[in-house]
C-alpha cells in the first residue's frame, strides 16, 4: 500500500467512503482528498513532464500541484476540497475527452 | 569612438524589423537597428501564433505565399525552427449561409496555392470530432500551422547578429530627418546614427515617426486578448479560428505539443501607451471560456492558468502600411500589421530587404502603400 | 454627512486572515458593514488556519504558545460574522478599476468597491534543492497545516531543512504531535543568530519561545544541523523521496533516510491582485524580495487601494492583527472620520517593534541567495514546467534574458500552474548570478489574471 500521510489523531471521525483509481477506500469526514489518497497511496497523479507522480507541496492553494480528475473528467484541487461520499477520483489524466457529445 | 553609420538603419525590433536586418545583411547590406525596449517585446511576441494564409485579404496571398516557403526554412535560414508545426488550418462557421462565403474564397485564384479543402455537416464533424455541434462548415487549409511568437524576432535578431548586423536594445529614438541624401537618426541617450536608407518597422508607434515626414497614418492601437490553459494530452493538431461577423465570436485556439492551449479573440482592449502595457479585460476572459464551450465542448474541464496582451497598431482597412515613403527617397516603411503580421514576418523581412538593396520587390504589395492615405487626405481637403 | 458616507462607502477586504480579520473588525466598530472575502471555507488564515468542525484537539494543541491569540482570533471573528458581509470559498480572480472579480461554485460575480483592502497573506519562500520535484516534497507551511488541519503527519520519517523560526517550529509541534523526525537541518549558521540578537531582542518573548523550541527539540533527541549547505533530495521518480544529501558545517556529507521532507526559507507575500491593480512595488534589501510599497499606514501607490499584514510586508501573524488595525483607522482618516489617535499611535508603536524585530530574523536566518548559484545546472527550478537551472542559465547565456519575464518567455520558468509562486523568485536569483548583476536588477515576474486558474466552466449567471 504505501502511504504517505500519517494519521496522527482524529481518527474518531464518520467514515466517508470513496474510489480511487477504482479501488473502493475509507476517509474519515473533514478529510481533504490530499489526506484520503494519500493515506492510502503514495501519490496523487502523475507528472506531465517527467516520469514520476506527485503528491501535492504546499497544502494551502497555492502550488496548484494537487489536482486530481473524478471519472467524469472533472477537475478537483485535492488539498482544498473535502471528500464527499461516492466520488471517484482517478490519478491518471484522462484520455483527451473530444469526440463530440450531444 | 564607434562608427554609428550604415547602409541601412531600422527603427523598430519586432519581427518585421528583426527579419528584414537579417535579409539585408544577406543582400550584403551593413545594417544597424534600433530597439526602444527589447526585441519583439510588442505585438511580435504577445501575439497568438498563427501561421495562416487563409482568411487573409486576397491581394495579401502573394505575400503569405512568399513567407511561407521561407518558414519552412526557418531551421536552415535562422537555426531555430521557432516550434513551428504546420498543423493545418481549421476556419470555421456557425451558419450555412457562410459556407458559401468560404467557398468563394477558396475558389479565388490567389488561394489556388493554399489547396483549401471545404468540409460541412458530418463529414466535417466526422474529420474533426472535438468540435462542437454548432459548427456547420469549414475551410481547412493543410500546409498552414502555429509557431512560438515569444521566440520569432529574437531568433531572427540573433541571426542578423550573426551576419554581422547591429542590433541596439534599450536605444529610443528621438528624432529622424533626411539629410542630404541619406538620414540622420538621434537617440534620446544622446547618439546620432546615419544610413544611407532608413526602414521604419517601430509597429503601433510606427505613425509617430511616419508623421515626422510628413506622412502621418490613422493607426490606432488595441491589446489582444489571450489566454492559455493549463497542459493537457496532446490531441488537437490543427489551429481552428471562427469566421463569422458576430465579434465576440470571433475566438481561435491552438494546442502547443506540451498540451496548453492557447486561446484568442473575441474582444480588444485599449493599451496604455503612455506605460506601454496592455490588459486582458474580464469580460474577454469570460467571453472567451463561454465561446470556446460552444467551440471545443470537451474543453469545460480544463483550467486557465494565464493571460496576456500587448500593443498592435491597426489601420482602418485592416492593411498594413508596407513599401517605400510617398514623399522622401530612401524611406521606407513596414508596420501596423492589423494584428496578422506574425505569419507575414519572414516574407516581410525579405521582401524589404529586396526593395531596400535593389529599388523594387517581384511581390505584389503596392495595396499596402503609405500614398493610400495620402490620397485620402487630399479627397478629403478637396471635398471641403 | 458622515452618516451618508458610512452607508454607501463600498469597503471590500480579501482575507480572513489576521490582518482582514482585525481590519473588519475595526471598520465596523466604526460603523460600516465591510464585505470580506476569502478563499478558504473557514476564517483563520495559515497560521491560525481553523481545523475542520467534528476535529476535537484543543487550541493547546494546535497552536502551542499562541493558543490564546488564536482563539481570541477565531472568537473576533465569530462574533463579527453577522455584522459583515462574509464570503468565504469565493476567490479574487482579477480586478479592474474599483471593480473586483470574484468566482465561487463556478459562478463569477464582480464586486464594485470604493476602497480595497488587500490582505492577501503569504505563501513559504523556496529556494529549489535538486531532487525537490519527487513526490514527498513539501513546504514547511505545507507541512504545518497537513498536521494542524488535518491531523496527519507528511510522512513515516521526515526531515525539516531550510531556514527561519517556522522551521523549528514545525519540527517541534510533529515531535509533540507523535510523528517522527528524522533531522532538523537549517542553513543559517549559529554565528548569524548571535549577530542578530540585539535586532531579535525586541521581542524578548518570542526570542525565549525560540530558544524553548529548539530546546525541545534537543530533548527529544532530534539531529538539529546549522549551517547546512542542501545538496540534494534523494528518491526515485515513481516512490518519490527517499534521503536527504546536505554538507555539513564544517564539510562533511551527511545523508538522511527518510520519506518526506519539508522546506521553506521564511515567506513570500501573495501581490497578484496588488499587481493587477497597478500598485507599485519596492525591493526589500533585508530579505532580498519585492514587497508591496505602502506606507506606514498601509496605503499603497493607488488611491482606493490599501493592504495589510504579510501579503504586503513579511512580519508575522501578530504584526498583521496590528497592520489590519491600523489601515482600517488610516481608511477612516482618509474619509475625514473621526479616529482616535491614540489607537493609531499605539498600532504604530507595536508595529515598530516587530519592524526590528523581523530585520533580526532577516539576519539571523537569511535567504540563502547563493544556493541558486551553487545549483547544479541539472536541479529543476520550476517544478510545474520541470525546467532546469541549466535551461534557464543557457536564456541568459545563449538568449541575452538579463531580466525575469523576459527569460519566463524563453525558458518557460514560471509559465506552470503556480504562476511563479515557488520558483521565480530562485529563478531571478539563478539569472542574476549568470548575468553577474544584483538580484534587483534582473526585475519579478508580472502578476497576470486569474490570480489563481480559473475553470473554463466558469459562468456568469447559473446555468
Amino acid at each position: 500500500m504505501n502511504a504517505r500521510f500519517v494519521r496522527l489523531a482524529e481518527q474518531g471521525r464518520p467514515i466517508v467512503k470513496l474510489t480511487v483509481d477504482g479501488v473502493p477506500i475509507e476517509a474519515l469526514q473533514g478529510d481533504t482528498l490530499m489526506v484520503a489518497l494519500l493515506t492510502h497511496g503514495p501519490a496523487l497523479r502523475q507528472s506531465e513532464f517527467d516520469p514520476g507522480s506527485r503528491a501535492g507541496f504546499c497544502l494551502m492553494g497555492a502550488c496548484q500541484d494537487c489536482w486530481v480528475w473524478t471519472r467524469s473528467g472533472e477537475r478537483l484541487r485535492a488539498c482544498s476540497n473535502e471528500v464527499r461520499e461516492g466520488l471517484d477520483i482517478i490519478t491518471q489524466q484522462p484520455e483527451a475527452i473530444w469526440p463530440l457529445r450531444g | 569612438m564607434t562608427l554609428n553609420k550604415a547602409d541601412v538603419v531600422i527603427v523598430g525590433g519586432g519581427l518585421m524589423g528583426s527579419a528584414a536586418a537579417f535579409f539585408l545583411r544577406q543582400r550584403g547590406q551593413s545594417v544597424i537597428l534600433l530597439e526602444r525596449d527589447q526585441i519583439g517585446q510588442y505585438a511580435s511576441g504577445v501575439n497568438f501564433g498563427n501561421v495562416r494564409r487563409q482568411g487573409r485579404f486576397l491581394g495579401q496571398l502573394e505575400l503569405a505565399n512568399r513567407s511561407w516557403a521561407l518558414w519552412k526554412r526557418l531551421p536552415e535560414l535562422i537555426d531555430d525552427d521557432l516550434e513551428f508545426i504546420a498543423s493545418g488550418h481549421m476556419r470555421v462557421c456557425y451558419r450555412e449561409d457562410e459556407i458559401p462565403e468560404l467557398e468563394a474564397y477558396a475558389a479565388a485564384p490567389e488561394a489556388a496555392q493554399l489547396d483549401l479543402q471545404i468540409y460541412r455537416g458530418s463529414e466535417l464533424h466526422a474529420r474533426f470530432p472535438f468540435l462542437g455541434k454548432d459548427v456547420k462548415g469549414g475551410s481547412y487549409a493543410p500546409h498552414d500551422g502555429h509557431a512560438n511568437p515569444r521566440l520569432a524576432a529574437p531568433a531572427f535578431a540573433r541571426a542578423a547578429r550573426r551576419l554581422g548586423a547591429r542590433i541596439e536594445e534599450r536605444t529610443e529614438v528621438a528624432q529622424v530627418q533626411k539629410v542630404g541624401d541619406g538620414f540622420s537618426i538621434s537617440t534620446t541617450d544622446g547618439r546620432q546614427f546615419s544610413a544611407g536608407q532608413l526602414l521604419i518597422t517601430a509597429g503601433a508607434w510606427g505613425q509617430k515617426l511616419s508623421a515626422q515626414f510628413g506622412e502621418p497614418v490613422p493607426l490606432e492601437t488595441n491589446g489582444p486578448q489571450m489566454a492559455v490553459t493549463e497542459p493537457v494530452p496532446y490531441a488537437l493538431p490543427t489551429v481552428i479560428g471562427v469566421y463569422t461577423k458576430i465579434p465576440e465570436e470571433v475566438i481561435y485556439f491552438r494546442q502547443i505539443p506540451r498540451g496548453n492551449i492557447v486561446i484568442g479573440g473575441g474582444y480588444r482592449s485599449k493599451p496604455d501607451m503612455l506605460n506601454r502595457r496592455a490588459y486582458v479585460e474580464p469580460r474577454s476572459i469570460l467571453n472567451q471560456l463561454d465561446q470556446m464551450r460552444r467551440l471545443l465542448p470537451g474543453v469545460g474541464n480544463l483550467n486557465i492558468i494565464r493571460v496576456w496582451s500587448g500593443i498592435e497598431g491597426y489601420l482602418p482597412d485592416s492593411l498594413p502600411v508596407m513599401g517605400p515613403s510617398g514623399n522622401v527617397d530612401g524611406l521606407y516603411y513596414a508596420f501596423g500589421f492589423c494584428g496578422h503580421g506574425f505569419q507575414l514576418g519572414p516574407g516581410v523581412g525579405d521582401v524589404m530587404a529586396e526593395l531596400i538593396s535593389t529599388g523594387s520587390t517581384r511581390t505584389s504589395i503596392e495595396p499596402f502603400s503609405i500614398r493610400r492615405f495620402a490620397l485620402s487626405a487630399e479627397q478629403r481637403s478637396k471635398a471641403s | 454627512m458622515a452618516t451618508a458616507r458610512l452607508n454607501t462607502h463600498r469597503v471590500v477586504i480579501v482575507g480572513a486572515g489576521p490582518a482582514g480579520v482585525r481590519c473588519a473588525q475595526t471598520l465596523v466598530a466604526a460603523g460600516f458593514k465591510p464585505i470580506l472575502i476569502d478563499e478558504n471555507r473557514r476564517d483563520g488564515g495559515q497560521i491560525y488556519r481553523r481545523q475542520p468542525e467534528g476535529f476535537t484537539r484543543s487550541y493547546t494543541t494546535l497552536y502551542g504558545t499562541e493558543a490564546d491569540k488564536a482563539r481570541d482570533l477565531h472568537e473576533s471573528f465569530d462574533r463579527l460574522r453577522p455584522q459583515i458581509d462574509y464570503r468565504p470559498d469565493t476567490l479574487a480572480w482579477n480586478l479592474t478599476p474599483g471593480q473586483l472579480c470574484c468566482v465561487s461554485q463556478g459562478l463569477h460575480t464582480t464586486v464594485d468597491y470604493d476602497a480595497l483592502i488587500l490582505c492577501t497573506g503569504a505563501t513559504d519562500r523556496l529556494m529549489p534543492i535538486e531532487g525537490w520535484q519527487l513526490g514527498g516534497t513539501y513546504s514547511l507551511g505545507g507541512a504545518q497545516i497537513a498536521l494542524k488541519a488535518q491531523a496527519v503527519s507528511i510522512g513515516h520519517r521526515v526531515v525539516f531543512m531550510g531556514s527561519g523560526p517556522l522551521l523549528y517550529l514545525v519540527a517541534s509541534q510533529y515531535v509533540k504531535a507523535g510523528a517522527t523526525v528524522a533531522a532538523v537541518l537549517d542553513t543559517s549558521p549559529l554565528g548569524l543568530r548571535i549577530k542578530a540578537l540585539p535586532k531579535l531582542m525586541a521581542r524578548p518573548g518570542l526570542l525565549f519561545t525560540g530558544m524553548k523550541l529548539l530546546a525541545q527539540l534537543y530533548r527529544a533527541k532530534i539531529p538539529v544541523h546549522l549551517g547546512i549547505s542542501p545538496l540534494q533530495v534523494l528518491g526515485e521518480a515513481v516512490t518519490g523521496v527517499s534521503g536527504v544529501r546536505v554538507r555539513t558545517a564544517n564539510g562533511e556529507t551527511l545523508t538522511v533516510a527518510c520519506d518526506a521532507v519539508a522546506l521553506g526559507y521564511h515567506l513570500r507575500p501573495e501581490t497578484q491582485l496588488a499587481d493587477l491593480a497597478g500598485c507599485r512595488m519596492r525591493f526589500d534589501e533585508a530579505s532580498g524580495q519585492w514587497w508591496l510599497e505602502v506606507d506606514e499606514e498601509g496605503r499603497t501607490s493607488v488611491s482606493g487601494v490599501y493592504a495589510a499584514g504579510d501579503g504586503s510586508k513579511i512580519r508575522g501573524a501578530d504584526a498583521a492583527e496590528h497592520a489590519g488595525r491600523l489601515v482600517a483607522l488610516a481608511l477612516l482618516r482618509d474619509l475625514q472620520l473621526p479616529v482616535d489617535a491614540a489607537q493609531v499611535a499605539e498600532q504604530r508603536q507595536a508595529l515598530k517593534v516587530m519592524d526590528d524585530f523581523r530585520l533580526g530574523l532577516a539576519q539571523a536566518f537569511p535567504w540563502p541567495a547563493a544556493q541558486a548559484k551553487a545549483l547544479p545546472d541539472e536541479a529543476i527550478v520550476c517544478r510545474c514546467e520541470m525546467i532546469s537551472a541549466g535551461e534557464l542559465r543557457r536564456t541568459v547565456s545563449e538568449k541575452g534574458a538579463c531580466e525575469v519575464n523576459r527569460a519566463k518567455a524563453f525558458s518557460r520558468v514560471g509559465m506552470g500552474r503556480c504562476q511563479g509562486r515557488y520558483c521565480s523568485q530562485a529563478g531571478a536569483e539563478v539569472i542574476a548570478a549568470a548575468a553577474g548583476v544584483p538580484v534587483q536588477e534582473v526585475g519579478r515576474q508580472r502578476g497576470q489574471a486569474p490570480v489563481k486558474p480559473l475553470s473554463m466552466l466558469t459562468r456568469e449567471v447559473a446555468p
